[in-house]
């Protein structure tokens, strides 16, 4: 036996929420320590506060006033006597002052120091050390000069395109692609805005635009004792304005050699820097192979797991053993990839409406099971998604011995997960993972700009089988709850009348479309549904909470259903969600919202500001009011032309989705 | 116990025969009723202009889908408005039975305002009235569906307006009794009509159609030459503002009959009455879809009536009682959907043995308090010098008297023939059954038309004989035929449930629903504890 090493500290505070707080606390739990959540008044009774030891309530909802007030963290970690702090990523994980902070504090910050952070947080910083380190670089202007001059003349020595990026920033925000000359002073002005919001800084970086590359990151591990390891790649290629939407590992165009060489610039790049704990080096890969350093995070990735799963590694551990001033006990030559991983990042978000943000209560939620299925997740039944935080879901990760065997796991475990009471990017995620291209491993950054277009993401009306499955399946559960609500009943008499058929009508609204559906219960246990002239055969094969087996005409159908209010029933057929709202069930005086002249909320936030008052006269598109919702800004426009004939909205309040804010009086149209 | 062994073979000849037989009838049934429902739809047009759903629509809507409906008579009236089998229009211009509303057992009469804008038939106040009735006694609330141009002035009788203020009568009494009534006035209700959102509880009307007065706009300018607009006068906003009549004002129909569902909701009506224990079972072991095929629809076919039990009961599983004594009466014990219950059936004449037995097993039953049902099949009690000498009288007399006077709930189908005192002591309508259906094979009278005219035949040629005349043979064969005639054709259960004789007829191959059905609302009446009140509640 060895001499007895004593760890250096016993608890972790988690200074992050959602399902990255819950995926460390596991981790950490399963190592035996002592585990410590924040939370703001928006996550009372959130999964990661119920999976701590111990949780500490931090401030209110908005993030400034707690996941990103280091003093009351720091603050909540003294008085539950946490020894570690790890940020996870976002919020802190890269803030080099809270880290100092947290030294200063005598709390070990699981992550690089300080200085690696703000090293690589400032991206020109960044660039001109990897070029001195001869780490490839993608050509550009990283200079304190920021004059538009001088930025202007970089961009003609780079050559157009160019691309122009936040010094400080990350994730897409103060970028900005331009391909001519003229077009470059705006995008300054507009990126330097969008970066000082952001960011805190204006400070903009230059670059050559690699045109359609993949992005291909490098995970590192460096240790306190000199160890840096790599542990291959990621291919995060498939991206919706610079945002990840799949990513994957190994890369499918990744060649030992080609390993090998990214890898050891990666390792370079820690290593000349003196990091410590996980990291990832970004870079843009072209056609050639040619690969060109993008910039470095200094923090536990979203997409980790994709590694996680094809090293066999557990990236919290290390990162705890690194912080405990442990040595990796890896070296290069241990690591093997094995397999391949795919995750999709599930979103609450509208993607037939320019990808818009969705709140709203989650009223279902039963992620699939099966083999190499993981999903990473903070959420619960009768959570609220609030427009307070990032909407994000759940990470869905697939594992396989092949990458073919992975992508239909991944499409399975999404169509098969019961998801109700959001609107998610689901089915777009299910239609990039079965597009060819993609499947073919072919996907560059180009990949959903060019094949996911407006057309594309529309959404596509009902057909009359779902149209059928709808109505009967409504008509069962309004059926099922009076049942449960009578004194004495039998299964038998269900669907029968004495008196000769009973048939039910539901008129189905959605948008022009109008469907009038019948459903008359048959003797032998089926239904006939009419679905306008149409007439088809249903039969009910199992029904549970959420799920559905039915029989369409002969055809045997497997789904989920959710039933949010009386007269709606929202039903997932493979994975696609549709909505169907019997409108006969409500008076006429409650009906025709959309395109009226009754104005909503689309969704739950901020308003910003009301440009209107009572008696003004709008056209059609007029805007009403801004409001502001997970970060961005969304216009409330007229639907018709009309005077205003109450203003219910007022600036600087918050509303909910679906509430009244204006009337407008149409006005006639004459014929 | 044990479960039956049938007899019956599905691929028999004589299975087909009586199949085929049987759904021809039941297919008349439903042709019959259809004729209503398609008259009605022909006015479609005309709802749909007016903003309005039809009466069927209606009825849809207030109920929980696919929850139980128990029609009652649905033949109403049925040869009553001509003696044309092929013209006349069962219903009496309204849709009535026992549905729920948001699981509430309610009973629901709503006007068929398609048929003549809903005006009055002969036998509608005497329908409306039984539900009335059965509402009472099934502590049912009452819910009315109102759209009525009233009594047809063409037709006037002065019985229907006498007996007619029974309706208004019972609104009273269910109100006092503790039982809510509900009035959604979707059209007009003039005149007397005008005294159903008057005395009812809860009053929705519909906005621009419901409409209450004692005079129409015609009768008012015919009467005082005031000119009126009808919406001053009886239209629902006026009385949701003005008068008080109106307790709430709804849309359209749809909104309406929301209201509706939402205040009989609200109620709280099924916390005061205790939840049954539901025992399990099992379904028959012969599918009460095969009793079609078991029961020849010739009345004078004999059939084993335990074949019929057996696609009634829970597991074909019954106990005979007396098997081997008065044999012709049957009785045995059995569940229908986990309910334990006697059932009475017939296989031949009821000897003075069998009138004893009945007698006896109807006061055991309601010992135990087990309801009773009544499979009717009979021709009669026994009749002869051998029969009479061994008191059929007072056997007979013995068992009408027990089903007279038993105090648990009494359910009756008439599945072929039902003559004579026979009617009785099997509990037919007078003695006041629960529930009381027919099939459509049944015959019902005081005896067959053939035993009626072989009678007449008889007595006609002894009086021949006595007076040393020859026999008349045509007038006699001419007289044979009428007499026939005479019977069969008020015997039929169409004809007897259109003069409301029974509570209506029912597709056989439905009997264990229907049976089901009624003994769970006598269930729940008799476990339901209400709050009367002495005079009803006034609107004040």
């Amino acid at each position: 036996m060895g001499p007895v090493i004593m760890r250096k500290f016993n608890s972790i505070l988690v200074a992050n929420r959602g399902e990255i707080a819950v995926r460390i606390m596991k981790t950490a739990k399963s190592l035996g320590y002592r585990t410590i959540a924040v939370y703001s008044e928006a996550d009372v009774g959130a999964l990661h506060v119920r999976t701590a030891d111990e949780a500490v309530l931090i401030g209110p909802a908005p993030v400034q006033q707690s996941y990103l007030d280091s003093a009351r963290i720091l603050a909540a970690a003294k008085e539950t006597g946490a020894e570690a702090i790890h940020p996870g990523y976002g919020f802190l994980s890269e803030n080099a002052e809270f880290a100092r902070a947290c030294e200063a504090a005598g709390i070990i910050f699981i992550g690089p120091t300080a200085e690696a952070i703000d090293l690589m947080g400032n991206k020109a910083a960044a660039k001109r050390r990897m070029i001195a380190a001869n780490v490839p670089c993608v050509p550009g202007y990283e200079d304190p000069d920021q004059s538009d001059d001088v930025l202007a003349a970089a961009a003609r020595d780079i050559g157009f395109p160019v691309m122009v990026k936040a010094a400080a920033g990350g994730g897409g925000r103060g970028m900005r692609l331009v391909h001519e000359e003229k077009n470059l002073i705006p995008a300054l002005e507009s990126a330097r805005s969008e970066a000082l919001n952001a960011f805190g800084s204006d400070e903009l970086i230059l670059e050559k635009a690699i045109i359609e590359p993949r992005h291909v990151e490098v995970q590192i591990f460096a240790d306190t004792h000199g160890n840096v390891i790599h542990l291959g790649e990621r291919d995060c290629s498939v991206q919706r304005r610079h945002q990840k939407v799949v990513e994957e590992a190994p890369c499918p165009v990744m060649t030992p050699e080609l390993r090998q060489k990214m890898g050891a610039a990666a390792v370079e790049a820690a290593r000349n820097i003196k990091y410590r704990g996980a990291g990832t080096v970004e870079f843009l890969l072209d056609a050639s192979n040619k690969f060109y350093f993008l910039e470095m995070n200094t923090r536990l990735q979203v997409e980790h797991p994709v590694t996680e799963l094809v090293t066999g590694l557990d990236l919290v551990s290390l990162q705890i053993q690194v912080a405990e001033g442990a040595p990796l006990g890896l070296e290069q030559s241990d690591i093997s990839l094995r397999g391949h991983a795919i995750e999709v990042r599930l979103y609450a978000e509208d993607t037939t409406q320019d990808f818009l943000p969705c709140t709203g209560r989650i009223e279902a939620w039963e992620p699939a099971t099966g083999d190499g299925i993981r999903f990473d997740s903070g959420i619960d039944v009768g959570q609220e998604i609030s427009p307070f935080y990032d909407p994000m879901i759940a990470k869905v990760i697939a594992y396989g011995e092949s990458r073919e065997m992975a992508r239909h796991r991944l499409i399975e475990a999404l169509k098969g997960s019961v998801i109700f009471g959001l609107t998610t990017n689901r089915s777009f995620l299910i239609d990039v993972l079965a597009e060819k291209k993609f499947a073919k491993g072919e996907a560059t950054t180009a990949f959903i700009g060019d094949l996911f277009d407006e057309d594309r993401l529309t959404a596509k009306s009902p057909d009359t089988t779902e149209m059928a499955m709808a109505a009967v399946l409504l008509y069962q559960v309004e059926r099922d709850r009076a049942r449960a609500a009578a004194i004495f009943t039998s299964d038998q008499l269900m669907d029968w009348s004495s008196g000769g058929v009973l048939l039910t009508r539901y008129v189905f609204e959605a948008g022009e479309a109008r469907n009038d559906v019948t459903v008359s219960p048959h003797r032998d246990g089926s239904y006939h549904v009419m679905v306008d002239d149409k007439p088809l055969k249903v039969e009910v094969m199992g029904r549970g909470e959420n799920r559905a087996q039915l029989t369409v005409d002969g055809k045997r159908k497997r789904l989920h259903y959710n039933t949010p209010a009386n007269s709606v029933v929202e039903l997932t057929d493979d994975g696609r969600t549709l909505r169907f709202v019997n409108t006969i069930a409500f008076p006429l005086s409650a009906a025709g919202a959309v395109g009226s002249g009754h104005v909503v909320a689309p969704m739950h936030g901020t308003l910003l500001d009301v440009f209107v008052k009572a008696g003004d006269t709008v056209e059609v598109g007029t805007r009403l009011a801004v409001l502001e919702a997970m970060k961005m800004q969304h216009d409330i426009l007229a639907e018709v032309a009309g005077v205003v004939e109450e203003v219910i909205a007022s600036a600087a309040s918050q509303v909910s989705v679906g509430d009244l804010l204006f009337e407008i009086e149409a006005a006639e149209t004459g014929e | 116990m044990a479960t039956f062994t049938s007899k019956i073979a599905p691929s028999s000849e004589s299975y087909a025969k009586n199949r085929q037989d049987m759904l021809l009838l039941v297919d008349q049934h439903y042709k019959l009723k259809d004729r209503a429902k398609q008259l009605s739809e022909r006015r479609r047009d005309r709802f749909e202009e007016r903003g309005q759903l039809t009466p069927r629509e209606r009825l849809v809507r207030l109920l929980d889908p696919g929850m139980p409906f128990l029609e009652l008579f649905g033949l109403a009236n049925y040869m009553v408005d001509t003696d044309d089998r092929d013209k006349s229009i069962p219903g009496a211009s309204s849709l009535t039975g026992i549905g729920f509303i948001n699981g509430i057992r309610c009973m629901i009469c709503a006007s068929d305002s398609g048929i003549n804008a809903g005006a009055m038939t002969q036998k509608s106040g005497e329908k409306l009235r039984y539900c009335q009735d059965m509402a009472i006694d099934k502590k049912l609330p009452f819910v009315h569906l109102v759209e009525s141009a009233g009594a047809n002035l063409l037709k006037y009788q002065v019985e229907s307006w006498a007996w007619g203020g029974g309706g208004f009568q019972r609104l009273a009494k269910l109100s006092a009794a503790g039982i809510p009534t509900f009035v959604v006035l979707h059209g007009p209700s003039t005149a007397g009509g005008a005294y159903f959102p008057g005395m009812s509880d809860y009053v929705i009307g519909i906005k621009g159609r419901g409409r209450a007065s004692l005079g129409g706009a015609a009768l008012v300018r015919a009467a005082t030459g005031e000119i009126s607009d009808e919406e001053e006068l009886a239209g629902s906003e006026m009385h949701a503002t003005t008068t008080g009549l109106v307790e709430y004002l709804a849309e359209d129909d749809a909104h309406g009959l929301l209201i509706a569902r939402d205040i009989i909701g609200r109620l709280g009506w099924n916390d005061k009455c205790p939840r049954p224990e539901i025992k399990a079972f099992k379904e028959p072991v012969y599918d009460p879809e095969e009793i079609a095929g078991t029961v020849p629809v010739d009345y004078r076919k004999p059939y084993d009536v335990r074949e019929v039990v057996a696609r009634l009961v829970d597991g074909s599983d019954f106990e005979e009682f007396k098997p081997r004594y008065g044999s012709t009466l049957v009785c045995l014990q059995a569940n229908i959907f986990g309910q334990a219950c006697g059932i009475v059936g017939n296989n031949g004449p009821i000897d003075p043995d069998g009138a004893a037995k009945g007698g006896q097993f109807f006061q055991l039953c309601d010992q135990a308090n087990i309801p009773l049902v009544f499979l009717n099949n009979i021709t009669g009690y026994m009749v002869g010098k051998e029969y009479e000498q061994k008191g059929m009288i007072k056997h007979g007399s013995k068992m009408i008297q027990a089903v007279s006077n038993v105090r648990v709930p009494k359910i009756t189908l008439y599945i072929g023939a039902s003559f004579g005192a026979g009617n009785y002591g099997m509990a037919g309508l007078a003695y006041e059954p629960d529930f009381l259906f027919a099939w459509p094979n049944a015959m019902t009278g005081v005896m067959g038309g053939e035993q009626a005219a072989t009678t007449m035949d008889q007595v006609a040629r002894s009086g021949a004989e006595r007076k040393g005349v020859p026999v008349d043979e045509e007038a006699l064969a001419v007289q044979k035929k009428r007499l026939i005639d005479h019977f069969d054709s008020q015997a039929d259960a169409f004809y007897t449930s259109g003069r409301l004789l029974d509570h209506g007829v029912i597709d056989p191959r439905d009997s264990r629903k229907v049976i089901g059905f009624a003994l769970q609302t006598c269930w729940e009446a008799r476990n339901r504890t209400l709050q009367p009140n002495s005079f009803g509640v006034g609107r004040l």
